[in-house]
């Protein structure tokens, strides 16, 4: 700590930052532009100026950027110096003179961080009478809006795109005061993080295509903490409704998980939960025939459940990866453990049960995003991160910087925050990361190493990447070619080195080979570095939270089915259709009674409708997570909370965990009274699984008041509450209760800043833009005040000595007459939920089979020929061909999840032929 | 001190041909060319040769006028084979100044020998002539001196037998006023958008490609071998001011023979002005004068005794600059040139900092209103205060305090000409119109 001098007052900061840091992290209200916390300084805006005065006998001082003084031991400066006040105020003219102060239309009026910086400076009165400079602007793709008139030039964007997230379809063009942020001509942009330039703009350059058409305005959104469901690394979020519908997604600051930033599968994949195809009501089928559906009335609901369940002979529960703890442990209640089957394909169960045996039985720890993007090596086993974890693959980008980054701070003594010379001293320069992957990827352009290879291949070289780091490994046997042995060496040696060496592998092949040699790779590591990490991607945003509660492969459920044990099956938030082949989920909903609770149709409910059946069918509307509450369980292993935004409209749509919860009591089960709100559910849970224990501590619990208060979904600028409902009734209703929270639907509440789970907004006096975040951190760009959220559940195993993997594949060998057909994942398409928004839907890829031009021209194959691919004797798809040099010989690749594609379980065995033109 | 040197030696420019073609290589050598190099590769250490440029105190010619020696002493000693680079700033883009392309054009060899020294003395193996994309004749004769300096291992692998290697490389600007800064010359020099980047870290500890580089103005380098061949207190004899050897001091404007002359360092303005330069045209008055191009403030003619060197411009509160004046007549409108100056610097603002590049258009817009007779009152407040702000330590780098230098000296010394404007609602010199 050192001691600097601020306005005459002495403050003890720490001496690693700039002063615009420190004043900020000490709760002053500076103005600046340039820079960010996540990107730190530049020197550029010249907005951050104080009066630095070389020791307390100099009286004249000179001004200086905040940002670019170091907060060294004695440094004085003056914020409120008049000469400084006038300065800032005039580089806020200068900002100005273009600007074309159209605040009352601009979709970022009132989260404005120009606004908020103008009114912090004072300048009030325009003294041009010059034209301004006008842009044209560009047509960016369906996420983000470019109107350029309104630019400051801070440069924030580029350096976010380009600099940070390693975009290269953007940049700066032009010079002088016609600089130009855009494309070199219109045109989607290519990044998966694009959408971040909404947040990072600090004015409405780049706002939000999709909330743009929503007509809404920040403080008018009712809003509640949450976490994202689009793939498993829980990065928080904040969604916001307006009129009965989710508006948009912001980020939520977590200083361990997402920071400042999220994805756009992320901001942009809720749509779903706007879609006129949701399930809005309870029904039941019986009968035959589609118009046998009869809407379930408000008391008929649980009685027909009921009787579906007194009548059974045999009840099984299919759970769900993609829905809450709460949901899953109920069904498991309700059914019983040896009748509970998690809902994930037998080999996606598999690959689920071996992450989670790794990281709770292992000695090595699965680190937070934060920790991810700290890593100094970084070897990528299996996993095409940028597409199952983008917020993962962000942080990898930001790790292979740290060896040159360390390398210049220490050398040249550039301070850490030093952005630009920091970036100048390291050019190209990158620390190591390797990469094993089926085909190419994102990440490759930045990677020491990459190889290329069938997923037991991949294996393999795991395995011999472990056995070059420990001798206590086991020896790889078997023929390796050259490449692979240098490879593996090189890997191994980088990895070796470091200080904080990260493996990063997942369920993204779904091979359990793949996960085993990752492990034995940490775990090699970890005999010499107790700092190695292991970070393993799950499938979706609580296949761990799944795993831990348990339950049997779905094909368990099948045959359950098929051999009589059980006649009636509750399917939770999930399609059999996606884990099962045809035969399979056909078998399933064969059972006499089937209960299907979801928030959206799926194959199987259409199935349901379609088909013929004796027994009882019943339909209940789930919740969706903006419209619940509920807890999930991240890759890393964090319990977070998140909580209900709003009620859907019709109000009959409940978290399945409620229906499940009513059917219980409704049943009079023993203990059900006492499983009434969502603490009690997740304390029953922790009791009975030890593991999930601290869940119930993701969020403080549903009685915690802050001064006697609720905290408030609404902002107190909340307008139009009285008019909202006037069209159908002039009496305003009575605010719905939410006994499950502390939050209350409504603008009266405690006003200060909650504990990071319960924070629903940034915004702090002054700072009505996203950058108040500054204002709920402990130290800006660190941790939220009090801590961040969520709960780590899984912490390695207090070994001493690590039981390595045996079972080491044999080389993969290419058939004559069949593919391995692998599984190749998108960020737009391969997640069925997100690809319903309508701009994710636009940048899908369209369906191909993906293959080696060797291989292709074998077997007279041509790029955009079409296919066929059948992978057993149930599924048959026709489908263009994709010839994609990375892959394999004897690989196929299939692109995972997308819509339209059902009843491939993969990886599989297929064949591979062109269909006949005639 | 013993001054018996001044004036009678013109080291850089005293064996220039009179027919204005380049010296061959041959020419060259004859006038004792390239035997810096021979001797120093021979018998001097880099250090030495470090140390005999920090003696003669020679500053840098390209307008701040830092000690060359010292610029050197700032990179790190050599630690093995890693790169390191020294560049010669030949982006003479300063308005009014031309004395890098007279001794790039008659004695490119001069330039070589220099960087070749340079290079010797901070253990640089390769070298870049950042050249301004304009200079043609320039690049045609430094091209041919390159290819001729390699063909005789002035260049190249092991020069002399001494070990040492340089590589050196031409490469022409694409035209930026902003690339004559050093820091914006290596973004450049590397691909990127010509900004300049933040200081300190200094060029010399990270500059191109991260790595250590001396940044030196062609003139700077061209004193380098005749400092090491005569010694560094031959050099200091040759100027008649604390800062050591001659200087290509320039003039042009409405003067009888416009031109650069080769004078000891700190001849006065007068002496140059109306001895070498012959005084004012017939009819022509001397209203003012920016004395080391575009970026410095107005002198008058109360200020001609003045001597023209770093240290006596800075206490009369200008700069020496580039050391190339540029006259105005009373028959030059001051708001008209100085409409011209800032267009030229807003122009070539590099759109990195807010002040420079909202200001100075701002200047512009004003400068235009007033110069088209729309001007108001207000503006020449306004206009100080523009001047005022555009400050040092203000804006990201010196373009634009550059360019307040004559704005606030222009328009506090030819006020009562902004204001007659102004009050007439039109130029009272039509032709500027």
């Amino acid at each position: 700590m050192v001691t600097v001098y601020i306005d005459g007052k002495s403050y003890q900061v720490d001496g690693q930052q700039n002063m615009l840091d420190a004043c900020l992290s000490l709760g002053m209200d500076l103005p600046y532009f340039c820079w960010h916390p996540a990107m730190h300084s530049v020197g550029a805006c010249r907005q951050c100026a104080v009066k630095q005065f070389k020791d307390e006998n100099d009286k004249k001082g000179k001004i200086v950027m905040a940002c670019m003084t170091p907060a060294a031991e004695g440094t004085r400066i003056s914020i409120k110096d008049p000469e400084a006040v006038e300065f800032r105020g005039r580089v806020i003219e200068w900002l100005m003179l273009n600007h074309p102060h159209d605040c009352p239309v601009c979709d970022e009026g009132g989260e404005c961080h120009l606004q908020d910086m103008t009114v912090m400076t004072g300048h009030v009165y325009r003294r041009t009478r010059f034209k301004k400079r006008t842009h044209k602007n560009q047509y960016l793709g369906p996420f983000v809006n470019h109107e350029m008139n309104r630019c400051i030039q801070c440069y924030r964007c580029v350096r976010f795109y380009n600099d940070y997230a390693g975009g290269r379809d953007f940049g700066v063009f032009a010079a002088h005061d016609s600089v130009y942020f855009g494309r070199h001509e219109d045109g989607v942009l290519e990044s998966e993080f694009s959408g971040n330039l909404v947040e990072v703009c600090p004015t409405g350059v780049f706002t939000d295509r999709v909330f743009k058409k929503q007509y809404t305005r920040k403080w008018d959104l009712q809003t509640a903490p949450s976490i994202c469901v689009h793939c498993s690394l829980g990065c928080n979020i904040i969604p916001g409704e307006r009129y009965g519908a989710l508006r948009r997604i912001r980020n939520r600051y977590n200083g361990e998980v997402n920071g400042y930033f999220i994805c756009d599968r992320g901001r942009y994949g809720f749509e779903f939960v706007n879609s006129p195809m949701r399930i809005r009501e309870p029904y039941l089928l019986s009968g035959e025939g589609t118009d046998t559906r009869k809407t379930l009335k408000e008391g008929e609901v649980l009685s027909a459940l009921k009787a579906v369940i007194e009548g059974a002979k045999g009840i099984i529960g299919i759970g769900s990866p993609r829905a809450s703890l709460e949901a899953n442990y109920l069904l498991q209640k309700l059914v019983g453990p040896e009748n509970f089957y998690s809902g994930a394909s037998k080999t996606e169960s598999g690959v689920v049960g071996q992450m989670l045996s790794v990281l709770s039985d292992g000695p090595v720890r699965t680190p937070s995003l934060r920790e991810a993007a700290n890593a100094d090596a970084v070897f990528v086993l299996g996993e095409d991160v940028p597409n199952t974890a983008p917020m993962l693959g962000l942080a990898l980008r930001q790790a292979v910087r740290h060896r040159p980054v360390e390398r210049v701070t220490s050398e040249l003594k550039i301070p850490r925050w030093n952005d630009y010379a920091i970036r100048e001293a390291i050019q190209e320069e990158k620390g190591p990361l390797f990469i094993a992957s089926v085909t190419g990827g994102r990440l490759d352009s930045i990677a020491s190493g990459v190889f290329h290879a069938a997923p037991d291949d991949i294996a393999r070289l795991g395995f011999r990447v472990a056995q070059a780091l420990s001798p206590n490994a086991p020896v790889a046997g078997g023929h390796f070619e050259a490449d692979a042995l240098s490879f593996a060496e090189r890997a191994a040696k980088a990895l070796r080195e470091a200080k904080r060496p990260l493996v990063v592998s997942g369920a993204g092949t779904r091979s359990s080979a793949v996960l085993q040699a990752a492990a034995n790779i940490a775990w090699a590591l970890w005999e010499d570095n107790r700092n190695a990490a292991l970070s393993l991607v799950a499938p979706e945003c609580n296949s761990l939270g799944l795993a831990l509660i348990g339950g049997h492969d779905i094909s368990g459920a099948v045959r359950a089915v098929e051999e009589g044990r059980a006649d009636t099956v509750i399917i939770l938030e999930n399609d059999p259709f996606d884990r099962l082949d045809m035969p399979g989920a056909e078998s399933l909903l064969r059972a006499r009674q089937v209960i299907v609770l979801d928030y959206l149709p799926t194959h199987s409910i259409d199935r349901l409708q379609a088909a013929a059946a004796a027994g009882a069918r019943v339909v209940l509307p789930a919740a969706p997570f903006a419209e619940g509450s509920g807890t999930l369980v991240s890759s890393e292993g964090r319990a977070q909370r998140f909580y209900k935004v709003f009620s859907g409209p019709g109000e009959r749509s409940a978290e399945s965990w409620r229906w499940l919860r009513d059917l219980l009591l409704e049943l009079g089960r023993p203990g059900s009274e006492a499983l009434f709100s969502l603490d009690e559910v997740l304390s029953a849970m922790g009791r009975e699984f030890p593991a999930l224990g601290g869940a119930v501590k993701a969020g403080p619990p549903s009685d915690y008041r802050i001064k006697g208060m609720k905290i408030p979904r609404q902002p107190h600028r909340y307008s139009g509450r009285t008019a909202i409902r006037a069209a159908l009734d002039v009496h305003e209703p009575k605010p719905p209760e939410d006994a499950d929270s502390p939050l209350s639907f409504s603008m009266e509440g405690y006003e200060g800043q909650p504990p990071a789970p319960l924070t629903a907004r940034f915004w702090a006096p002054g700072w009505n833009s996203v950058q108040s975040v500054n204002k709920f951190q402990g130290h800006v760009g660190g941790h939220m005040k009090g801590g961040d959220s969520g709960i780590r559940l899984i912490e390695p195993a207090k070994a001493k000595e690590t039981h390595y993997f045996t079972d080491i594949p044999g080389p993969f060998v290419p058939r004559d007459d069949e593919f391995f057909v692998v599984p190749l994942h998108h960020v737009f398409g391969s997640e069925r939920l997100s690809a319903m928004s309508s701009g994710i839907a636009e940048l899908m890829p369209s369906p191909y089979i993906a293959l080696n031009d060797s291989d292709a021209e074998l077997r007279s194959l041509t790029d955009g020929g079409e296919a066929r691919v059948e992978l057993g004797s149930f599924a048959s798809f026709r489908l263009p061909i994709r010839l994609d040099a990375f892959m394999p010989r004897g690989v196929a690749g299939f692109p995972f999840g997308l819509p339209g594609l059902h009843g491939a379980v993969l990886p599989a065995w297929g064949k591979i032929t062109a269909v006949k033109q005639t | 001190m013993d001054k018996k040197n001044q004036g009678k030696q013109k080291p850089l420019t005293g064996s220039f041909r009179t027919d204005g073609q380049p010296l061959e290589l041959g020419e060259y050598e004859k006038t004792g060319g390239y035997e810096a190099l021979r001797n120093a590769l021979k018998s001097m250490s880099p250090k030495d040769v470090q140390e005999e440029v920090k003696a003669s105190n020679l500053r840098g010619r390209g307008g701040a006028g830092f000690p060359t020696g010292q610029k050197w002493s700032f990179v790190p000693a050599a630690e093995g084979p890693l790169s390191r680079y020294v560049v010669a700033n030949a982006d003479e883009m300063e308005p009014g100044t031309f004395k890098d392309r007279i001794l790039m054009e008659n004695s490119p060899h001069m330039l070589i020998e220099g960087m070749a020294l340079a290079a010797y003395a901070v253990g640089a193996q390769q070298a870049y002539i950042f050249l301004r994309g304009e200079y043609v004749r320039s690049s045609r004769v430094i091209a041919k001196a390159l290819a001729q300096a390699y063909e005789k291992n002035y260049l190249g692998e092991n020069i002399f037998g001494s070990g040492f290697s340089l590589q050196m490389h031409l490469h022409l600007s694409a035209g930026r006023y902003i690339c004559g800064e050093e820091t914006g010359l290596l973004n450049s020099l590397e691909g990127k958008r010509a900004i300049p980047r933040v200081k300190p870290p200094y060029p010399q500890v990270s500059g191109f490609m991260g790595r250590p580089t001396v940044v030196n103005n062609v003139e700077t380098l061209c004193n380098v071998p005749h400092i090491i061949r005569n010694g560094a207190e031959w050099f200091k004899d040759l100027s008649l001011s604390e800062g050591g050897g001659t200087k290509l001091y320039g003039v042009s404007g409405r003067v009888k023979r416009p031109g650069a002359w080769e004078l000891p360092m700190g001849t006065t303005i007068r002496e140059i002005l109306e001895e070498h330069a012959g005084g004012m045209l017939e009819g022509y008055r001397l209203r003012g004068l920016l004395p080391g191009g575009a970026s410095t403030e107005f002198l008058l003619e109360e200020h001609l005794d003045m001597p023209m060197d770093f240290d006596s411009l800075q206490e009369a509160g200008s700069r020496m600059g580039t050391g190339t004046m540029v006259i105005m007549d009373d028959r030059t409108c001051p708001v008209g040139m100085q409409l011209s100056l800032q267009t030229f610097f807003a122009r070539e603002s590099c759109g990195w900092c807010t002040p420079c590049r909202e200001g100075l258009p701002w200047v512009v817009h004003m400068l235009n209103a007033i110069e088209e007779g729309q001007g108001e009152m207000e503006d020449i407040d306004l206009l100080l205060e523009q001047a005022r702000l555009l400050a040092p330590g203000h804006t990201f780098c010196a373009l634009a305090p550059g360019a307040a230098e004559p704005l606030g000296s222009g328009v506090k010394y030819f006020r009562e000409d902004f204001e007659r404007h102004i009050s007439e609602k039109r130029c009272p010199w039509g032709q500027n119109r």
